[in-house]
């Protein structure tokens, strides 16, 4: 498409659901109420490893207000011999985790839960309820877990037939790396470690639901994907899907964390034997300790290149931390790490760990940064050993149209090189950095890039025109970041009416047709699609109903502008039709206009990013200050270019923390110890500068409007554009994250 | 336990509630007086979510007990916009897509505006620093940073 045709897409509109949003009026998972509504709490383990022989909680039952009282025995089973998958989620995993069944597996694992007529009832029963637990030795980091006497999570965990901690084993392979590496001038071999990090969503999770006489469950709840909540719900309370219906609040963040439910079907139990709907929200040292993080990693990466710098060969092999039950994001760093560059030789293997954590939860491009992380920062050490400029070996080596991917693709069009271009040309690249501008201050510059699969999937969409003449888009994705805004101006477009007149809804589950989760930066892609395809049915039908006013063929007709003309003057001599003149006469005409599209989506290719980023280190007190960044981006389409560059200037600013300062810390005792935002340290507003976000618009070929997903490969680079600023800076390389001031003052104190 | 009769003003309405000792002013704003604007994030005081003014003073209403705001005004997200006519922080947000999720959005006006109140022209540091207690995970801050600065600019024009 090109812009100066456009009048609506890449427009900065206002979004449908912005004066709601900005007056509070927007409701969100933990806004909503019910008549007659009582409260659920969670008894959470005491214990990060116990076996659970026994529950007893009728000291809880007899409380005064206490309503309803659920342990596992009220959660469907899943046995441990047979998965049951819902998309990528185990349901083996999911009914353990939602409350503890053989064993607590955490410092926070639910154990129970009680409904009341307050939540100070509802705390106080959990605590006369009586568990009887056989407290076992636990186990915290990968590399304790990884070791031949760790303590086993699991029985029926096999690692080379042998009991063990490692779930899985996921291995991608091209070429023969022992053949790559045969020719290499220079290999460099680095390992590196990462601690786990939470998505941070400021929305604690929260639901209200109720279960009425005749079975039919209500669940208000925010959530990446109301179909997921419905599914996963039906799956373990046993309650068909039919019988239940799931309504999408606003979602207060979630960036791949509320792709699970934890509440949910907790809250359906305690409602169905209470006979009461039942409000749960979780407090926020509950969200650290028991939803989310993603996986801490152990990770070494070895890449060979010639002396001219292309490389031969890559090997990389990634530990990641699942917490207490298997999944971690392993397909992240296995299939993305060496993605964006042309290498004939690469094996890449992930093993998926076990340990007395929570277990982790998708964070935007799950697993993608830990890889990125560790293969872009031996790329800049061989940039500096063969004296090439960093990018100039990014450019030399990058993917091409056709080329073979590690995890299997085929590359289709490959926009790679444009963002490492992108960088290369802008002044920031070039600025003049003052090193060493006061004593005990230096700086440094530094570079990496990106990958992320993207993806497409299953979506709907529904367009009615009302009687007077406007338009209401319907589609069954949660809006985490503006996807009605471009929902809108997409429709806007294809109709030719003013964008104040169409308004975006999310159905609930009830209501619009099965729509996959929102995630993987898939939302805008496969929505703007299903949405151009209902408005281009309700166009064809605006066509027949003027052709049929004009008794001319339905061909005759054009949509031009909001308005039915006649194709040409052979057609007839006829006023042109309005949109509003149509839907005026539409129920005499042949009935309501309004059409709809279920479609699988595909045709999603891979995104790529490359950033810069500026760094000050203090030398004394080893605080490392983000001073400048930009990151360039591929978007395809920008269909509302301020919520794309807001999701890169989120994603990078979630990679600085993650880089400088976020890390879950646990105590000796298997206890997180700083389940808090004071302790968890998040970036704050005066931590960080502007992000400079750089849109490219390649269109994408398979995309009506050329859109290609733009969330998550924002938080790709960061890590190690930061470590490598940092080294630039200081001359040291560091091996692992958060680069806080205690691991600074290490490193610099190092010999 | 004997709940406490507490008499208020609230966005410039007279207003009275019943509360528990222990109740937070945010848990009263939210559950009993259906004022859910303000959000809880945390309800430490380290988000920021739930910002209100109290006697003109911002601050955290998950940090103040209900039982203490009697005889004082209370002034909330709701109480922001003049009927139909947003103020123009709100304005601004909404023109320049300083909000994603939003969830932070009520308790970052309510900072934005008693910062604006104090200094209408600040430095971009010094908003950095003003809404260093509001947390955002979406944003970056970046495009919340330039709406405030923006909004400070036409206002001091206006006035
Ligand atoms: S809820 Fe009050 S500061 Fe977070
Ligand atoms: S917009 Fe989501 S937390 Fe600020």
């Amino acid at each position: 498409m090109n812009a100066i045709d456009n009048k609506w897409i890449g427009k900065r509109t206002i979004r449908p659901d912005g004066a709601d949003k900005v007056t509070g009026r927007a409701g969100y998972s933990a806004d909503h109420s019910m008549p007659g509504m009582i409260w659920g709490r969670v008894l959470r383990s005491p214990h990060p490893h116990a076996v659970i022989r026994g529950i007893d909680t009728s000291k809880a039952e007899a409380l005064p207000g206490v309503k309803a009282v659920v342990t596992a025995k009220d959660i469907v089973d899943f046995p441990l011999d047979k998965s049951v998958m819902l998309g990528i989620q185990d349901m083996r995993w999911m009914c353990r985790n939602i409350m503890a069944r053989e064993k607590a597996l955490f410092h926070g694992h639910p154990v129970a839960a009680v409904a009341a007529i307050s939540e100070e009832v509802a705390e106080a029963a959990c605590k006369l309820i009586e568990v009887d637990y056989e407290v076992l030795p636990h186990v915290i980091e990968i590399e304790d877990a990884i070791k031949p006497d760790a303590p086993i999570l699991h029985d029926f965990v096999r690692h080379e037939g042998k009991p063990s901690n490692i779930a899985t084993t996921m291995v991608n392979k091209l070429g023969d790396v022992d053949a790559g590496f045969a020719q290499a001038d220079l290999i460099i071999e680095r390992s590196f470690k990462t601690r786990p990090v939470h998505q941070g969503y400021i929305e604690p999770h929260a639901c209200t639901v109720s279960h009425a006489a005749d079975g039919k469950v209500t669940i208000w709840s925010s959530s990446q994907g109301q179909f997921m909540v419905r599914a996963m719900t039906s799956l373990l309370t046993g309650i068909p899907q039919s019988n239940i219906r799931a309504i999408p609040a606003e979602i207060g963040g979630g960036f791949g964390a509320k792709t699970i439910i934890y509440l949910e079907p907790v809250a359906v139990m305690l409602a169905k034997k209470s006979g009461r709907p039942v409000k749960m929200v979780m407090s926020r040292d509950e969200v650290f300790r028991a939803t989310g993080p993603t996986s801490g990693s152990m990770s070494t990466v070895k890449i060979g290149v010639k002396k001219d710098g292309s490389i031969v060969a890559a090997q990389g092999t990634f530990y990641l931390q699942a917490g207490g039950l298997p999944g971690s994001p392993l397909r992240g760093p296995v299939g993305c790490s060496f993605s964006p560059y042309n290498i004939e030789n690469v094996l890449s293997v992930g093993y998926d760990v076990v340990s007395n954590r929570s277990k982790v939860a998708a964070y935007r491009a799950p697993g993608a940064p830990l890889g990125a992380y560790a293969t872009e920062c031996v790329l800049d050490e061989i940039a500096e050993k063969l004296g090439m400029d960093k990018l100039e070996l990014r450019l030399k080596n990058t993917a091409k149209p056709g080329g073979k991917t590690v995890y299997g693709a085929t590359f289709g069009q490959i926009t790679f090189k444009e963002t490492v271009e992108a960088i290369k040309n802008h002044p920031h690249y070039t600025a003049p950095l003052d090193k060493n501008p006061s004593k005990g201050v230096v700086r440094g510059r530094g570079v990496a890039s990106g990958f992320w699969f993207n993806a497409g999937g299953e979506s709907s969409a529904q367009v009615n025109l009302t009687e007077d003449g406007n338009v209401t888009v319907t589609t069954g994705h949660p809006d985490v970041g503006g996807s009605r805004a471009s929902i809108a101006n997409v429709t806007a477009e294809l109709l030719g009416i003013d964008h104040s007149r169409i308004s975006v809804l999310i159905g609930d589950t009830s209501s619009i047709g099965f729509s996959n989760l929102t995630g993987g930066s898939r939302v805008t892609f496969a929505s703007a699609m299903v949405v151009t395809q209902s408005t281009e049915k309700v166009i064809g039908q605006l066509k027949e109903r003027a052709a049929k006013i004009w008794k001319i063929d339905p061909e005759a007709v054009i949509w031009d502008n909001g308005e039915a003309r006649p194709a040409g003057p052979n057609a007839g001599q006829f006023p042109p039709l309005t949109l509003k003149e149509l839907a005026a006469k539409a129920n005499e005409m042949g009935g309501p206009i309004g059409a709809g599209v279920q479609l699988n989506t595909t045709g999603a290719d891979p995104g790529f990013a490359t950033h810069c980023v500026d760094v000050e280190v203090d030398v004394d007190l080893g605080i490392v200050r983000v001073l400048r960044y930009t990151a360039a981006q591929d978007v395809g389409r920008a269909l509302h270019p301020s919520y794309v560059e807001g999701q890169i200037q989120g994603g990078v600013v979630q990679g600085i923390g993650w880089a400088l300062s976020e890390e879950y810390l646990y105590n000796a005792k298997g206890q997180l110890d700083n389940a808090s935002f004071l302790d968890y340290r998040m970036p704050v507003c005066s931590d960080v500068p502007m992000i400079e976000p750089i849109m490219l618009e390649i269109p994408n070929p398979k995309h009506p409007q050329g859109v290609r997903g733009v969330g998550e490969a924002p938080i790709v680079p960061p890590l190690a554009a930061i470590a490598n600023a940092i080294h630039d800076a200081l001359g040291k390389r560091f091996y692992s994250l958060p680069m806080s001031p205690p691991k600074v003052l290490e490193v610099i104190d190092a010999r | 336990m004997a709940k406490l009769h507490v008499t208020t003003t609230i966005n410039g309405e007279p207003t009275e509630f019943l509360c528990d000792p222990s109740q937070s002013m945010l848990d009263v704003l939210r559950n009993t007086l259906g004022l859910t604007g303000s959000k809880e994030g945390c309800g430490t005081g380290d988000c920021g979510a739930c910002s209100i003014t109290l006697d003109g003073r911002l601050t955290c209403s998950c940090l103040v007990l209900a039982a203490e705001v009697g005889g004082h005004e209370i002034n909330t997200i709701e109480g922001m916009a003049q009927g139909d006519e947003l103020h123009p922080l709100q304005q601004k947000f909404l023109e320049m897509a300083a909000l994603q999720c939003g969830i932070c959005t009520p308790g970052v006006l309510m900072a934005a505006r008693a910062l604006l109140e104090k200094n209408p022209d600040p430095t971009e540091t010094e908003v950095r620093f003003w809404l260093a207690g509001n947390l955002c995970r979406c944003t970056g801050y970046d495009k919340i940073v330039r709406a405030v600065l923006e909004t400070a600019a036409e206002m001091r024009s206006a006035a």
